[in-house]
């Protein structure tokens, strides 16, 4: 572990719980939201999606929906220009998705038409009105049947593809078959994870506005404003300044909230024929019935160790039910198999990966994208190979963890890992020794670890701008207004982002105007929030902002106090001074006021970037961590009660530990839904359970004691040492729940989620 | 079908509307009347996210029509501080404890949790999270919010004016 303290930290802001900026306005109900808002002679929008899994379009009736009294406009994918789109930008043969169905649809949900009325009873009236024939073609709902001979192709438009699989990934990592020769156990596993929602509070919304001169600003739920301007600048044929897109509050995303969605393009295309603004706002039903998942991931595992516990192999293929479009998928597959090859040392690991397209609802990206499967995967491996090689599953753990230093070949290094430290500090909380080995009946315990990245490196949207960018203007009243297109989504990253800039200028929070995100007021760019990189990519552009106004407000101070070059200048609680002569300094507001006289008038205004460069192919930076679950079984029913989770994890410099705080106890409970409680339930590629009443996200009711401790690592990449926070944390819970189930009643989950039933068959209370 | 004509009595003011018969007091509040900060999220009673007071009991305004609400007291969060821009302790507490993160449930959960301590007090945790259990929150994993009921009993009871 790299433990050296940056002499910043010793300051006041960063690692201080400043609540959240915005949450007064939330707190008030004043937060706007997209669907809260409204515009003169606005038009409300609602979409016709496919009934049928698999369908050629023979032909589409919109004349009575179009007649009906109020209805202002009707589209059919033939009205469109037909431009493809995707967030793969860097590979165009993955950009799969028409706005809406031009010859095909190709799951139950699809979208085919879409209606702007004057009020949202008429839209969906009218949306009723339309009259689409189909010739329904054979259909496949898993991995299996997809890749079976005879498949139905469901993409026979694209030229390159020979089959279902619409990418797949490969990593080959020493000699395999020479490191299984020497393996004293090897495990041969195959693991069924299932489908989940992400379940944010707020459906998906957007409202689009035309402009004059044929522009367009959008308004939108979206974790990702400059992909939303990009995809749907090419998908309405304009240039992409001619669009703006602003990030109102949103209300959770969780990666469901990171593409251009038919509703944005729609909304905007109505808005342009009409010339009125267009609003759409989704329904719960439809969020859960056709929305974005987690994928689906069929994954075999073959996994070898030496009688003392040292890994020596690994062979992981996962197959990932991709649902009828790439969206996100092909980053899940990546990232899938370099997690199958993270947490420990695995001399020698193959992957094989493959995303394949079924006519199920689209899988994207979703807290973890790849990782979490993975790690279930992985973990639950290391504690049959525990039991197996009769190691306490934390010492088998020590013995193969990634240490500072270690690399995956051709794909990543680790920088910074607070790993050993993770488990050490979390047996000893959790009282592990003592407590794992005496375990009353019906009882168990269990671990699971996790690590996952801070930011993507690899650029499948193909930005040719950084990948996070922000402009810093400095007022000469001591204000700060920092622009980003980095998006805060609940995850509080207006707050840390001012907490980064404060703590550089050596002024308050409260100084700190923000505006996050606007496409036409933000610098370009910033690709938002997905791969838990807000923190440390965005972060890093402020550093590099703050430390451009820094040289010109030293400058100032240098020249008022005529002070030796060899002086520091210091930035703190509001003033610029000679660091270790502190009376020779000014405040803040007068360095910037001196300043823009010196400059004749000019606004102190700097743009800070950063691209990670050189850093393999995967991220900057690791998180780590290890979570002890501690269940009970009802024996007679089944039913599991977690009852506390314990968890120590490495998140480098923790910049607010109240943030670090709620996202570890909100993991936990899209942990603990993942585990036991949440599943899709599917009939021939239609979702059968759409309210929240059967699709069950855990409740207040269902969570169990939270004890937590941070290992402060030091992340030589990181802002003032940081790293990730919101992702990783998502992974354990799954993972240490299901070896404490199996420690409590023998039954050990190799197909998710853990149900009652399950349960009782492994133990012998239910028959078939 | 012809409207009815309704009066609302919302936060101490009153409106005299008409609406449509089918129409949720969650759609009335919120396109009629502007009061934006009653959240959809489900349209099924089941996320609590609409939840406001109806003669100071707590209700999923999604799932009641308007004209039930005919000549009723109803609270919204923003009618929760009734002194301009001084927060209710509740409002107080939730943002001290960190208890909202995207704040789509903050609304609902704040009168989930005031229905809650006008009747308990000093309610017990396991009291709270059953109060509470009708508000889903996917961001916070609902501890916080538990400490912040908690935090906000404490409060409200050192602002009451001493008995006797």
């Amino acid at each position: 572990m790299t433990n050296k303290q940056n002499p910043d930290t010793q300051q006041n802001v960063i690692g201080r719980s400043v609540p959240r900026v915005d949450a007064p306005h939330k707190a008030t109900g004043k937060a706007l939201y997209t669907a809260d808002m409204k515009l003169p002679g606005m038009l409300y929008g609602k979409l016709l999606r496919s009934p049928v899994p698999h369908a050629r379009i023979l032909n589409i009736d919109v004349s009575k929906a179009s007649s009906l009294p109020g209805v202002k406009d009707v589209i059919i994918g033939k009205d469109t220009p037909g431009i493809k789109y995707g967030n793969w930008r860097l590979f165009p043969q993955t950009q799969d998705e028409f706005p809406l169905a031009m010859e095909k649809v190709r799951f139950i949900g699809d979208e085919v038409a879409a209606v702007a009325a004057i009020d949202p009873d008429i839209a969906e009236e009218a949306v009723g009105l339309i009259r689409v024939d189909y010739e329904e073609l054979p259909a496949v709902f898993s991995v299996d049947e997809a890749l079976a001979p005879g498949a139905p192709l469901i993409h026979d438009e694209i030229e390159e593809l020979e089959g279902n699989i619409s990418i797949d990934r490969n990593i080959d990592v020493g000699d395999l078959e020479a490191a299984f020769a020497r393996a004293d156990l090897v495990l041969d596993d195959t693991f069924t994870l299932h489908a989940v929602s992400h379940a944010y509070l707020e459906p998906c919304a957007v409202l689009a506005q035309p402009d004059t001169e044929d522009r367009l600003t959008l308004w939108t739920s979206t974790q990702t404003p400059y992909i939303v301007q990009c995809l749907l600048a090419s998908t309405l044929g304009l240039p992409e300044n001619h669009v703006r897109v602003i990030k109102p509050h949103v209300g959770g995303g969780f990666g469901g909230k990171m593409e251009l969605r038919p509703w944005d393009f729609c909304a905007a295309f109505m808005a342009r024929r009409t010339g009125r603004p267009v609003k759409f706002v989704l329904s719960r039903t439809e969020e859960l019935a056709t929305g974005r998942r987690r994928h689906a991931i069929k994954i075999r595992s073959k996994v070898g160790f030496k009688k003392d516990g040292t890994l020596v192999a690994k062979d992981f293929e996962a197959y990932l039910d991709g649902g009828a479009y790439n969206s996100m998928g092909p980053t899940a597959t990546f990232l899938c198999g370099n997690f199958g090859a993270m947490l420990y040392r695995y001399p020698a690991y193959r992957y094989r990966g493959y995303h394949v397209y079924t006519n199920n609802p689209p899988a994207g990206a979703m807290r973890g994208f790849g990782a979490p499967q993975a790690m279930y995967v992985s973990e639950t491996q290391m504690n049959i190979a525990a039991k197996e090689l009769d190691i306490d599953p934390i010492d088998l753990r020590l013995k193969n963890a990634m240490v500072t230093g270690d690399a995956i070949e051709g794909v990543t290094k680790i920088s910074s890992a607070g790993f050993v430290e993770s488990l050490q500090k979390v047996a000893e909380m959790s009282g592990w020794k003592e407590k794992h080995a005496a375990m009353p009946p019906n009882k168990g315990m269990g671990i699971g670890c996790y690590s996952f990245i801070s930011g993507g490196v690899f650029n499948w949207f193909n930005t040719p701008y950084h990948f996070s960018a922000c402009e810093v203007r400095a007022y000469d009243d001591g204000t700060v207004h920092l622009l980003t297109m980095a998006s805060d989504i609940g995850q509080g990253s207006d707050t840390i982002l001012r907490q980064i800039l404060a703590q550089s200028l050596g002024i308050s929070v409260e100084n700190i105007r923000i505006t996050s995100a606007d496409t036409t007021m933000t610098p370009k760019a910033d690709l938002g929030t997905w791969g838990s990189r807000v923190t440390l990519m965005n972060g890093n552009a402020i550093l590099d902002a703050a430390r451009k106004i820094k040289e010109n407000l030293a400058q100032i101070v240098s020249l008022k106090f005529n002070l030796n070059v060899i002086h520091e200048i210091a930035f703190a609680d509001g003033r610029v001074f000679a660091k270790l002569k502190p009376e020779r300094g000014i405040s803040f507001a007068e360095a910037v006021a001196m300043w823009v006289t010196a400059n004749r008038g000019r606004e102190l205004t700097v743009r800070g970037y950063y691209t990670p460069r050189d850093k393999g192919l995967t991220t900057p930076a690791y998180s780590f961590g290890a979570q002890v679950a501690e269940i009970a079984v009802d024996p007679d029913t089944g039913i599991v009660t977690v009852e506390k989770i314990t968890t120590a994890h490495d998140c480098g410099t923790v910049i607010n530990p109240m943030a670090v705080e709620g996202q570890l106890e909100g993991s936990i409970q899209m942990g603990l839904g993942y585990v036991l409680s949440e599943k899709f339930v599917m009939r021939d590629g239609k979702t059968l359970n759409t309210t929240f009443l059967d699709y069950k996200i855990p409740s207040a009711e269902d969570m169990p004691q939270i004890e937590s401790c941070a290992i402060e690592t030091y992340e030589p990449e990181g802002p003032y040492g940081a790293k990730e926070a919101g992702e990783g944390l998502a992974i354990p819970t799954a993972p240490a729940v299901a070896h404490a189930v199996f420690e409590a009643t023998g039954y050990r989950c190799k197909e998710l989620p853990i149900t009652p039933e399950k349960i009782l068959r492994a133990t012998g209370k239910l028959m078939e | 079908m012809s409207k009815v004509n309704i009066t609302l009595h919302v936060n101490g003011d009153t409106y005299s509307i008409a609406v449509e018969p089918w129409r949720t007091l969650a759609e009335v509040l919120r396109e009629d009347l502007n009061l934006i900060g009653t959240k959809i999220g489900c349209e099924t009673g089941d996320c609590g996210a609409c939840t406001v007071l109806i003669n100071g009991k707590s209700v999923t305004s999604c799932l009641s029509l308007a004209i039930e609400s005919d000549g009723k007291e109803i609270t919204t969060i923003e009618g929760l501080s009734t002194q301009g821009d001084t927060l209710h302790p509740i409002q107080e507490a939730f943002i001290e404890e960190g208890a909202i993160q995207c704040g789509y449930c903050t609304p609902g959960m704040i009168l989930s949790a005031k229905y809650l301590l006008d009747r308990i007090p000093e309610p017990t945790e396991s009291q709270i999270r059953q109060a509470l259990s009708g508000n889903l929150c996917r961001c916070t994993g609902y501890n916080s919010i538990v400490k912040a009921v908690i935090a906000a009993s404490k409060k409200i009871k050192l602002k009451k004016p001493l008995q006797n």
